[in-house]
């Protein structure tokens, strides 16, 4: 074959080389932007809300209520402040049951334990239990199950009082 | 076509790799047979195999031969990957097709545990909740991880679509792609691995014999024997399929799958800096490395290499028989969960400390070797190799049988 230039062979094979990867990377874009947004719009999750867990006076000093669709604890502490406790042990997630005549919740996984507060007193759990927002309109008591709360200890800031 | 009567030999490869190749078969076969019954979604999942067990003609054997080919493929890939290693099969032409080995095994655990949460029964989903749990403790990017791979904050609808696409798409589709290159990789390096020197070619070295029918009636044999295994066993023990998933109960105690219970154990004895990333990626690291550290020649071809090799093999598999155990049992009763250093904070105590130990007693011990039992490169590698292997094998048997209610320490008969 007569007359091949070598400089345009040889460019034309480096933008072969250059398109190729770019296609390559598009199709990886793709691929992630069809994975990544299930994450915001989640129909197939079901969609935290808030639970209504009822009127104050429902709840007496020192008792622990359990609300299964809400995944939650509602405790009621002695100076009346209420504490809405995630029932998911901080462990390695699962759920922790209230043990009314220990006073406390007992994971039945790996023994991990918590005081009414969330607070830990048996490991190996590496912190208290979340929390899950507590407001209280016209006397009803309303858990925000969409948000979760974690922190360090208890502090008495955190109970919220009629 | 002709092969070396010595690459044919039974006790040379065990059959491990082809064994491997005909549970893939049946795992595929009958995942397909399931795919026309099973439903993906919480709500269904565990009736539609309930039904399909009780309704479909053969289901509960379809099932059954399914959990058991999974159940023996894993071990049979692991004592390939050492039978592998043992014969020095990863010198030379036979390198990266040692990585790719290790993909196929990344895709069988991928695939294991995606399945394993499919039944949507109470070990299902209590198991994936702690492997995932234990996912998100990575330091970094564990949070993100785990949300990408539950698809949201809880396991729901989303995991069970995640995993069932990665059971049944992305995991096939891997391992066809890998095991073809695998399997074409070992034809080009003429076959099984044997003896020979630095200027043999193994082909001309040795006795041949026809493919048709030596190796093809052997590897017949161990294709039937084994399918009649899964079989009989499939028939007396029937797949496991406990009560419908309650997210609201947790179970006592709550397990990973049997074959990452070794790292469960981890979890107990090294905080988890160190539990789930620091030790799994330097056992990563040390497992694709392992074709490119530099020997003293490319010794391969008999078990163990010489004779000196199969003695420290032996030394290295009673001494973690010997010492694991008695961590287990020091950090359970001695230690507590305090630490080695109680007060400290839980990385250094739970973590620092006793990964230098384990780090230093491992450095020891190959230096032991190389030193005072005159160990060539290849003899110490291979010592260590089998040194960490027993380890992790006596850690995956404490958690599966030595592990009861709240992860306590029991004796097996008491579970």
């Amino acid at each position: 074959m007569a007359d091949v230039d070598p400089v345009r062979r040889s460019f034309l094979a480096r933008m072969m080389q250059v398109l190729g990867g770019v296609a390559v990377l598009e199709a990886g874009w793709i691929a992630v932007s069809a994975l990544v947004p299930r994450r915001r719009t989640t129909p197939l999750m079901d969609e935290p809300g808030v639970t209504i867990a009822g009127p104050v006076q429902r709840f007496e000093i020192g008792s622990v209520t359990a609300f299964g669709d809400g995944k939650f604890y509602l405790a009621r502490l002695e100076d009346g402040g209420f504490l809405a406790v995630h029932r998911k042990c901080t462990h390695l997630g699962c759920s922790v049951p209230w043990i009314a005549d220990e006073k406390r919740f007992a994971c039945p996984c790996h023994a991990s334990a918590f005081d009414i507060h969330g607070d830990v007193i048996n490991a190996p759990a590496p912190r208290p239990l979340d929390l899950f927002p507590v407001t209280i309109e016209n006397g009803i008591v309303k858990v925000d199950t969409g948000r979760l709360i974690r922190r360090k200890s208890f502090e008495p800031s955190q109970a919220v009082r009629a | 076509m002709w092969v070396p009567a010595r690459a044919i030999k039974f006790t040379h490869t065990f059959g491990l790799g082809g064994m491997a190749l005909v549970l893939i078969l049946l795992l595929m076969f009958t995942g397909i047979l399931m795919m026309f019954a099973y439903e993906p979604s919480p709500e269904r999942a565990w009736q539609s195999i309930s039904s399909f067990q009780q309704d479909v003609l053969f289901g509960r054997l379809i099932r059954g031969v399914h959990y058991w080919s999974a159940n023996l493929l894993i071990p049979v890939a692991l004592l390939h990957l050492l039978r592998v290693f043992l014969t020095g099969g990863f010198h030379g032409r036979r390198r990266s097709n040692w990585l790719i080995g290790l993909g196929i095994l990344f895709f069988i655990l991928l695939s294991g545990f995606t399945g394993y949460l499919l039944p949507w029964d109470q070990t299902a989903y209590w198991a994936i909740t702690i492997c995932t749990e234990m996912l998100g403790l990575i330091p970094g990017i564990g949070q993100g991880l785990q949300h990408a791979i539950v698809g949201g904050s809880e396991i729901g609808s989303a995991t069970i679509i995640n995993f069932y696409a990665l059971h049944v798409a992305v995991t096939p589709m891997a391992l066809i792609v890998l095991m073809n290159w695998h399997f074409w990789k070992i034809r080009m390096a003429g076959g099984v691995v044997l003896p020979f020197g630095p200027t043999d070619d193994p082909r001309n070295a040795y006795r041949t014999v026809p493919f048709k029918p030596d190796l093809l009636l052997k590897e017949t044999v161990v294709t039937l024997v084994l399918f009649a295994l899964v079989l009989v066993i499939a028939i007396v023990f029937a797949a496991p399929l406990g009560e419908p998933a309650n997210p609201g109960i947790s179970p006592n105690p709550a397990k990973a799958p049997w074959y990452f219970l070794g790292f469960q154990e981890l979890l107990i004895h090294f905080d988890a800096t160190f539990a789930i990333l620091v030790i799994p990626l330097l056992v990563a690291a040390a497992l694709v490395s392992v074709p490119f550290l530099s020997y003293d020649g490319e010794i391969a071809g008999d078990w163990f290499l010489t004779p000196k090799g199969r003695r420290l093999a032996i030394v290295a598999a009673v001494t973690s028989l010997i010492v694991v155990p008695l961590w287990v049992l020091i950090d359970e009763h001695v230690i507590g969960p305090g630490g080695w250093l109680p007060g400290a904070d839980a990385l250094i105590s739970n973590g620092l400390i006793p990964f230098a130990l384990v780090l230093g007693g491992v450095t020891g011990f190959y230096v032991l070797i190389r030193k005072y039992l005159a160990a060539n490169k290849n003899e110490a590698v291979q010592s260590l190799f089998v040194l960490l292997f027993v380890a992790f094998a006596v850690l995956t048997a404490t958690g599966v049988w030595f592990r009861g209610a709240g992860m306590t320490l029991v004796w097996p008969w008491q579970m």
